[in-house]
């Protein structure tokens, strides 16, 4: 008799023991991951005036559509004067307003220009661009500081280490400093990993947004594509189909590919889609299709177990009162099913979201420098750019980078997840 | 029957967006990762210099990956630009002449060093080619005989090397950077023992293959992915030494310290004169039929070789890249706009 209450004991402490390992490593998961994510979203960022400086920006008028002149020539010289003002030397402009600040930067323009991010000499120019009038003007900006400045002033690379192991010249670390107690540099709130597709040649300014978009246009095919067909398969396979051998075996298979790796999945498509039906490498349309491919199963398999919830009852009291087969399930069964096939749909969703192999092997993991703008350019997705991001030389910078990346991941998902729980408190019905 | 009208919408949909071919507007680039980074400073700042141009893309998988998908055919579901850290081999223009990408446009744009590093917390190493060697090999002469290599400690294959354990993370045999390991590092120092020289008289090729089996005990690891999963390894074992980048070690400079060869350390000047024995050009390959389909193709290859973007001061040596000599870049920009194929 006391044996078996120490066993009762032992049983019921190892289970609290299990539970407690396992939010322990949740607990440690989440709070390094905030830890070196959260800080990332604020950036070192110089706040000063810019003058632009006629006598730097020597630029032709912005032309303007003349009569007569088709689009396509007015388009050339646009870009013509736009790849002119691209020869304008920006840099100068910037290092003007740092040496205003900073009076002893004069004779140093290139350690000057190692302070901010390259990319700003882009920003600058699409200013001009905008708004020639800005020209012989002094504006207040907010200028990205390089990532090695960035990552100096956050101390995440060890400030005692020689000079031969740090990336930026003493002269470099010595300024930056100088201009962060002056107030020049900022920590402020960056809006560039979200506005900014990935970069690498300024690394500062590397966001999210193609990720995003490419991400979110797979969601979108995912959706239109599994949600009809998976709905219609299951409810197929579940009310209208014979219970034969062939039936049997679709089943099976179904329940089999749910199971399939997901990188196989990946494998399919870069044959099925790029070989042979010739769709754009690492556009989001293969990457969506691939998911879909992927989600299929899932989505079947929870949307039949939604409808074999339904009460048979239901169904025959529907066809007891002279409802067709059809109306009994349209009109019925399937409202019944809805919080359970929603479910499914974003679970089905959410896995997709963040898979990340299958995407690899259709080329999603290059490096795009572009938002994309249709399904059907080039693009990559979040939890890809997680993982470049991860895998970037610079590591100092991009830890913190890829764990924001996560924490906006993650973010998507608690979103998906609750909107899944909402939908099925408000259609649960009880029987 | 209501439930097939999504289905056949769904249908419709999957037919209409797979018939047409789509033709590309932007450049499609695939290979080498140590020219990733390099390749994709440029192909960003390409297409926000030329307005007219998008940016192209650019995918990694290895050297030798990248071959692969550049000789898999022409057309638009191809890729028009394979990086590469070492010239492409007799056997893969072969391939992809069989499969008719015939025009080949070989772009050399500038130079990278291999480096060895060991953790910055770890031993300080003066390498040379024997050392590395007799550290990775399978098989090593001794007393006359090919025995089983023996070697735990570096300070047992020369007492001036730090008493540590061996563990050498090299890339995997899809990198470009293996080859250049191979030849530059590990057949010079295999063959100047002369017992491997004897061999090597007798049959090159079997002296070759002897040199490069890499022992299978554990101690040296084979990395398929990027330098950051050799930086990953090193991070995890402080003894061990990896191969790296040049370009990858001048980002990481705070956790790395670099092994001299032959006593030379591996920077820049020493790298441009020759001096450090374990060094490579770096190259791209343009499909010279795809040029005039995919817009702005040349004039990528041409940006790419200016001297604002891969010369002196430019930002692409800011990243690590050691630039072409005058007369090679003139002689390579000459090559690029006479389209001389392979």
């Amino acid at each position: 008799m006391r044996r078996r209450q120490v066993r009762e004991k032992l049983f019921h402490w190892s289970g609290i023991a299990a539970v407690v390992i396992a939010l322990t490593l949740v607990g440690i998961f989440f709070g390094t991951i905030l830890k070196t994510g959260l800080p990332a979203f604020w950036q070192s960022t110089f706040v000063m005036d810019v003058h632009f400086d006629p006598e730097v920006v020597q630029i032709g008028p912005k032309p303007e559509p003349m009569p007569g002149e088709s689009p396509a020539a007015y388009q050339q010289r646009f870009n013509q004067w736009q790849l002119d003002l691209g020869f304008v030397d920006f840099g100068q402009i910037i290092h003007k307003s740092i040496v205003k600040q900073l009076p002893e930067a004069a004779e140093h323009p290139d350690e000057t220009l190692a302070l901010v991010t390259s990319g700003e000499l882009f920003a600058l120019r699409d200013r001009v661009v905008a708004d020639p009038g800005i020209i012989g003007q002094t504006v207040r900006l907010k200028l990205l500081a390089d990532a090695n400045v960035d990552v100096w002033l956050k101390g995440n690379i060890d400030r005692d280490l020689p000079d031969t192991q740090q990336q930026l010249s003493p002269l470099v670390r010595a300024w930056a400093d100088q201009l962060q107690a002056s107030g020049v540099i900022q920590n402020k709130f960056s809006t560039a990993i979200f506005m900014n597709p990935d970069s690498r040649s300024s690394l500062a300014s590397a966001g999210l947004a193609g990720a995003f978009m490419g991400s979110l246009f797979m969601m979108i095919i995912v959706i239109l594509l599994a949600m009809p067909i998976g709905v219609a398969a299951a409810i197929y396979l579940e009310e209208f189909a014979p219970k034969n051998r062939l039936t049997d075996l679709i089943e099976v298979n179904i329940n089999n590919l749910a199971a399939v790796p997901s990188i196989v999945f990946g494998l399919l498509g870069a044959v099925v889609f790029i070989m042979w039906f010739n769709l754009p490498m690492s556009s989001s349309l293969v990457g969506g299709l691939v998911l879909t491919l992927m989600t299929l199963p899932t989505v079947i398999i929870a949307t039949r177990a939604a409808l074999k919830a339904v009460p048979p009852s239901i169904r025959e009291a529907a066809l007891g009162v002279g409802a067709s087969k059809m109306q009994a399930i349209t009109h019925h069964v399937l409202p019944l099913a809805r919080p359970g096939i929603l479910t499914a749909m974003i679970i089905g969703v959410a896995q997709a979201l963040g898979e990340t192999g299958p995407l690899l092997l259709i080329g999603m993991s290059a490096f795009v420098a572009s938002i994309p703008a249709t399904p059907f350019d080039q693009s990559t997705a979040l939890p890809v750019q997680i993982y470049l991001w991860e895998s970037n030389e610079l590591r100092n910078f991009f830890e913190g980078r890829g764990s924001a990346a996560i924490i906006v991941l993650l973010g998507m998902m608690l979103a998906l997840n609750a909107v899944a729980i909402w939908l099925r408190k408000r259609f649960e019905t009880r029987w | 029957m209501k439930f097939r009208i999504p289905v056949l919408a769904a249908a419709l949909l999957f037919v209409g967006v797979t018939t047409p071919a789509i033709a590309r507007d932007n450049i499609q680039i695939a290979g080498s990762s140590t020219v990733l980074p390099f390749s994709s400073i440029v192909a960003e700042n390409f297409g926000k210099t030329f307005p007219q141009f998008k940016a192209p893309v650019v995918g990694s998988g290895g050297t030798g990956g990248g071959m692969r998908q550049f000789c898999q055919g022409v057309g638009a579901n191809t890729i028009d630009i394979a990086n590469a850290s070492r010239p492409m081999r007799p056997d893969e223009l072969k391939a992809c002449q069989e499969k008719g990408v015939k025009g080949i446009l070989e772009v050399k744009f500038g130079y990278d060093g291999i480096v060895f590093a060991a953790r910055s917390d770890g031993g300080r190493f003066a390498l040379e080619p024997q050392h590395i060697f007799l550290a990775g090999a399978k098989e090593v002469p001794q007393g006359g005989k090919m025995v089983a290599n023996p070697y735990t400690r570096w300070s047992q294959i020369d007492r001036l090397l730090p008493n540590q354990e061996i563990v050498l993370v090299i890339p995997g045999s899809n990198h470009g950077t293996r080859e250049v390991y191979e030849e530059k590092a590990v057949i010079p120092g295999c063959m100047s023992l002369p017992e491997v020289k004897a061999m090597e008289k007798a049959d090159k090729k079997k002296a070759e293959s002897f040199c490069k089996a890499i022992r299978t005990d554990g101690r040296v690891v084979e990395v398929a992915g990027d330098y950051t999963e050799t930086l990953a390894r090193l991070d995890a074992q402080r003894t061990a030494l990896g191969v790296f980048g040049l370009s990858f070690y001048d980002q990481n400079r705070d956790r790395l310290r670099i092994a001299s060869i032959n006593g030379v350390e591996g920077s820049d000047e020493n790298i441009l004169s020759g001096k450090y024995p374990v060094s490579r050009p770096l190259f791209f390959y343009i499909k010279d039929a795809h040029v005039g389909v995919i817009p702005g193709l040349l004039e990528y290859g041409q940006y790419f070789l200016s001297q604002q973007v891969s010369g002196k001061g430019s930002p692409l040596e800011k990243a690590g890249l050691i630039p072409l000599s005058t007369a090679e870049r003139a002689k390579a920009i000459a090559d690029l706009k006479a389209r001389k194929s392979l």
